[in-house]
């Protein structure tokens, strides 16, 4: 497909986001929640929905969801209700879903999403509201045969409900960051997406540049993780256009994101006859929350992200970006601040080291910050170094190379391999002249307007310090010397 | 009269004139005996009965014995009881053996009462005449030709054959009234919330409420103080204080302020019926209560509101039923969808399925203002009909139903006529108000009842009304010719 | 009120019950019977009301404190399962 085929188009998405609260038990009984369990041991009575039991709401689950609606600036509902989703699947044990329908818990709030570019696009949330998970069912490894584990049967969920704001897949995928960065702020959900607890599905249609007309839309499943969000997206954009720019028209369905195959496919057994007959559930009351509930969670809730954002440009100079970045998990906000402590003058060498070689680090372990053995104030000792030029930047890389390596404090390791910086101007003319007096053709070439070779000279005098020299000086100094 | 009432076996048990172990002998001697006449059990539970007695005979030689210990009683067959076979009167659940006993079921186990079998019963207490059990019809004690009354039909024979001083039943548009009326026994459906519905299978979850068929008041103010209370496993529970039901039972009548309900002694009312019904108000005039006619004009739209909201909640309730964690499960399905439509077809009989069916069809899309919120607001409408109606009466006063039992068979064929039977139960429930219905005279020597509505938790005043006339009555005592001889 | 036979196929579908032909009339027939009685609804007079989804106004819903209390009860509630393996529900395979 052309550039300027998919040029004339513009994408509309929406994404309905699904994060599984971290509470300890089920949102409507008391089984555990913990992920990784033998097959049904973490079913009870009620998450396998055996005849006469009930159903009693999870006050954490509550509370979480609240948390949510407070930090998206969104109404939070004084009377929800739930109502029951009806369908039949082997995964749903009691041939209905407890969600809410009319009446969720959360209604209109929004998001301001930072892009690449530095621009803030604001992501409406229509809704956000309380359900159960269903089970799992496993295809594979049993012939002619599903098999179905209801462990996850009752897990308490919060799903997200976006506006169709975003016009591309990076700015789903930059929408669906924040919101991950969010709920993890408010320790609301851990994040994992490899376990599901973190899952998307996206709404995708395409219409003509300037059109009013919202297209026919796909519903995408089973997207757990940013990359293939973008990459699904991304296909069913191509798609959508190739059909349209055909002559054809899309079909509104729900496709199958396959991460294997790196396809989207129709999934014809969900669609037939989709009538969910929702109604409100007889066995649950209306959830009434009054202001003292209400308020009583406001002051509880942590610094979030964007707020955490401004402070660190404000006090520390940051720029927009560097702050969002900083911010993205609360565990890495905390740990650049650990930092800054120890070099209050120099927020941005400790945004960038953070952000840049302890970041590295951490990606190549594949290590989360809490994992790493570096702790921030070992980083912020070693960059207290370089404030005051013990050692040079190159130094430090050096140097935290090993302190990653071994753990050791930046001091001990900048004394064991005599790493300590040369800042006596005296010693380093000394070096400089021996250079000098070693090397008559390049200093002629030099003054008759070879400028090129004072790199020449930086390097040798760096190499006969043993790369110690404090590069400032050594560039002032040499500058005088080979002045005539 | 050689019957015995709950009051009068803890009596006897308390006297030591006999233990419950004998009791409970004779107990199941008199279930099995009864059994091939009245169908009246699904189970019978002998080993766990005997077991059981001895239980309550040691609580009852260490003074640790409740009013309700060592009686023996049946329980619905509604209700999961642990490690016992329950059906629900469905081929759904002929397999299924519950892990877990019913809040109800536990209450009365820890008081010290013994199970000797569970009841029959319409198919998920779906029915008015007990003949949409898959195990078949029960017969009426008083004529084996006729009907029990459903849903609570073995609940009801069983307690006027004597079989047991109580079992237990539940009530979703007067099957516990409805049949306790043509049984000629005693039948109290508490306030919606009074009594925990966790563990009785669900029919319609905001009309369900469980209570009891007994001999008397007097033995349903005992056994309703054991069963009522908050239950934190249930979120429609009511958590507020539990009166003290027997205390309350003799405040006199004095002054109490009957309501006579129009709409219900005119039209469709069975004249045999309506005259014991008007002496029972006559008795409880000469009793010291005063008579208010009471209209609740939208009171007829009761059916067909019912015919909305109880199938609309059956079909998603009875939707659990696949044939995947426990109950009937078709013979090698093709496929997932042939898994789920052939055991279900197979499960369920055609009076569930008919409801299922009616209730997909007004929850589903298009339909759903039209049926489902159309009924939820005449619902609201007939029940602020009730409240205001109980500012100005304590009681309201009506046939519980408009016909004596009528014969096995004769309303089967049309579903109009049978829900019909329901006509005057039905309000109680969309309003989740209390209800009694108790014995009051005879037509063609069948029983009639007469039914007394209470404000929500009015269930002392309830009580206490009906045990004051069964003071001056015995109607309740009276027991049907083959089945005289009482146990013990 | 008459439903017809493709109206009766739907909602027993929906339902999840196989009804045989000669079943499809009849149901036909009870179900346009108990529509037609409850017809007399849309005489009532509801402009204004509120639905009622519960017969106690007034009662809101209680919530439980974030505890366990349920074990591995598996082989238990197992025990009334038609077919399993491995602790697993079987079913025959869900295709997608």
């Amino acid at each position: 497909m052309s550039g300027a085929e998919q040029g004339s188009w513009e994408t509309v998405i929406g994404l309905e986001i699904h994060a599984q609260l971290a509470t300890k038990s089920k949102i409507f009984s008391g089984s555990p929640t913990a992920y990784g369990a033998e097959p049904n041991t973490q079913a009870d009575l009620v998450d396998l929905g055996y005849p006469g039991v009930l159903p009693v709401l999870n006050a954490e689950a509550v509370r979480m969801a609240v948390k949510f609606g407070l930090a998206i600036d969104a109404q939070v509902t004084r009377r929800s209700v739930f109502a029951r989703k009806n369908y039949f699947y082997p995964d749903l044990p009691k041939g209905y879903q407890i969600s809410q329908y009319e009446l969720p818990i959360v209604a209109k709030g929004f998001l301001d999403v930072m892009q690449e570019d530095g621009t803030v696009r604001r992501v409406g949330i229509t809704r956000a509201h309380l359900e159960e998970d269903a089970g799992k069912s496993v295809h594979e490894g049993h012939a002619g045969v599903s098999a179905i584990d209801l462990n996850r049967a009752g897990t308490p969920l919060i799903e997200i409900v976006s506006e169709p704001d975003m016009r591309s897949a990076k700015e789903a995928v930059a929408y669906m960051k924040k919101v991950h960065t969010l709920v993890r702020y408010l320790g609301i959900c851990d994040g994992n997406m490899q376990e599901g607890s973190f899952r998307c599905d996206a709404n995708v249609s395409v219409r003509r540049k300037g059109a009013d007309k919202l297209g026919t839309r796909a519903e995408l499943k089973n997207l757990n993780s940013f990359r293939f969000v973008e990459k699904a997206i991304n296909h069913e954009v191509e798609r959508q256009i190739e059909i349209l720019e055909n002559g054809g028209k899309v079909v509104q369905e729900t496709r199958l994101y396959d991460s294997d195959k790196d396809e989207t496919r129709s999934m014809r057994s969900k669609e037939e006859a989709n009538d969910y007959r929702y109604f409100p559930d007889p066995d649950l009351l209306p959830v009434v929350l009054d202001e003292v509930f209400i308020e009583g969670l406001r002051a509880r809730l942590p610094e979030l992200p964007d707020q955490k954002a401004a402070r660190f440009q404000q006090q520390h100079g940051l720029t927009a970006y560097d702050a969002q970045l900083l911010t993205a998990s609360r565990e890495m906000a905390a740990f650049y601040e650990d930092v800054v402590a120890a070099v209050p003058t120099d927020a941005k060498l400790a945004a960038n080291w953070v952000m840049g070689d302890y970041s590295a680090f951490l990606n190549r372990d594949g290590l989360e910050v809490a994992q790493s053995r570096l702790t921030a104030a070992q980083l912020g000792g070693l960059l207290a170094r370089i404030v005051d030029d013990t050692i040079s930047g190159k130094m430090a890389k050096e140097v935290f190379e090993v302190m990653w390596a071994d753990g050791s404090d930046a001091d001990a390791v900048i004394e064991a391999r005599g790493l300590k910086q040369i800042t006596d101007s005296g010693a380093i003319e000394k070096v400089i002249d021996e250079v000098i007096a070693a090397n008559p053709k390049q200093l002629a070439d030099y003054r008759s307007g070879k400028d090129k070779l004072f790199g020449f000279f930086v390097g040798q005098t760096m190499k006969a310090t043993g790369g110690k020299a404090n590069p400032a000086l050594l560039n002032d100094l040499l500058k005088k010397k080979l002045t005539p | 009269m050689t019957a015995r009432t709950l009051a009068q076996l803890a009596a006897g048990l308390a006297a030591r004139k006999y233990s419950s172990a004998e009791l409970t002998q004779a107990a199941l001697a008199r279930v099995q005996g009864a059994q091939p006449r009245l169908n009246a059990l699904i189970s019978i539970t002998a080993e766990s009965a005997q077991a059981a007695a001895a239980v309550a005979d040691e609580r009852l030689a260490a003074g640790k014995a409740g009013p309700l210990t060592g009686i023996p009683m049946i329980h619905k067959d509604i209700f999961c009881t642990a490690g016992v076979l329950t059906t629900c009167g469905s081929r759904m659940l002929s397999n299924f053996v519950s892990p877990y006993d019913a809040t109800v079921v536990a209450r009365l186990k820890q008081a010290g009462m013994v199970m000797v079998g569970k009841a029959n019963m319409d198919e998920f207490a779906m029915g008015s005449s007990n003949e949409t059990s898959f195990y078949g019809p029960v017969k009426n004690p008083w004529d084996e030709t006729r009907v029990p009354g459903g849903s609570s039909g073995g609940s009801a024979a069983a307690v006027a054959a004597r079989l047991a001083s109580l079992a237990t039943a539940t009530d979703t548009g007067g099957s516990i009234r409805q049949p306790a009326a043509l049984c000629g026994v005693t039948g109290l459906k508490p306030t919606y919330g009074r009594v925990s519905r966790y563990g009785m299978i669900a029919f319609a979850s905001s009309l369900d409420q469980a209570g009891v068929i007994t001999v008397s008041a007097e033995d349903a103010a005992l056994t309703l103080q054991a069963m009522a209370g908050f239950d934190p496993r249930d979120s429609t529970s009511v958590d507020a204080p539990v009166p003290d039901y027997r205390a309350a039972l003799d405040a006199p009548l004095t002054g109490m302020k009957i309501g006579i309900l129009k709409e219900f002694f005119g039209e469709g009312l069975a004249s045999e019926v309506e005259r014991p019904v008007r002496e029972a108000l006559a008795t409880l005039v000469k009793l010291g209560a005063v008579v208010k006619e009471v209209s609740l004009p939208s009171l007829p739209l009761s059916v067909p509101t019912y015919y909305v909201v109880a199938p609309a909640e059956c079909s998603s309730n009875l939707a659990r039923f696949d044939g995947v964690r426990y109950g009937h499960r078709c013979a090698e399905p093709r496929d997932l969808r042939d898994l789920y439509t052939r055991s279900r077809a197979e499960g369920f009989g055609a009076e569930v399925k008919r409801r299922i069916m009616t209730g997909t069809y007004v929850l589903s899309a298009g339909y759903y203002d039209a049926y489902a919120i159309k009924a939820q607001k005449v619902r609201a409408v007939i029940t602020d009909e009730f409240r205001r109606a109980f500012q100005d009466v304590d009681l309201l006063l009506a046939p519980t139903a408009p016909t004596v039992a009528f014969g096995l068979g004769d309303k089967t064929s049309d579903p109009i006529t049978m829900y019909l039977n329901d006509i005057y139960t039905i309000g109680a429930n969309l309003a989740g108000l209390p209800a009694l219905s108790m014995p009051c005279g005879f037509a063609g020597g069948l029983p009639v009842g007469v039914q007394l509505i209470g404000p929500h938790f009015g269930e002392a005043k309830l009580l206490g009304a009906a045990h004051r006339y069964q003071q001056v009555t015995d109607w309740h005592l009276k027991t049907p010719a083959g089945f005289a001889e009482a146990f013990a | 009120m008459s439903l017809t036979s493709k109206e009766i196929e739907t909602v027993a579908g929906l339902a999840r019950l196989q009804l045989t032909p000669d079943e499809i009339p009849v149901y036909a027939q009870s179900l346009s019977r108990i529509l037609g009685m409850v017809g007399q609804l849309d005489k009532a007079e509801t402009g204004l009301v509120e639905p009622m989804a519960h017969p106690l106004a007034g009662q809101v819903q209680r919530l439980r404190e974030d505890a366990i209390s349920s074990g591995n009860e598996r082989d238990l509630y197992q025990r009334n399962a038609p077919q399993v393996e491995a602790g697993l529900y079987l079913v025959p395979k869900v295709i997608e």
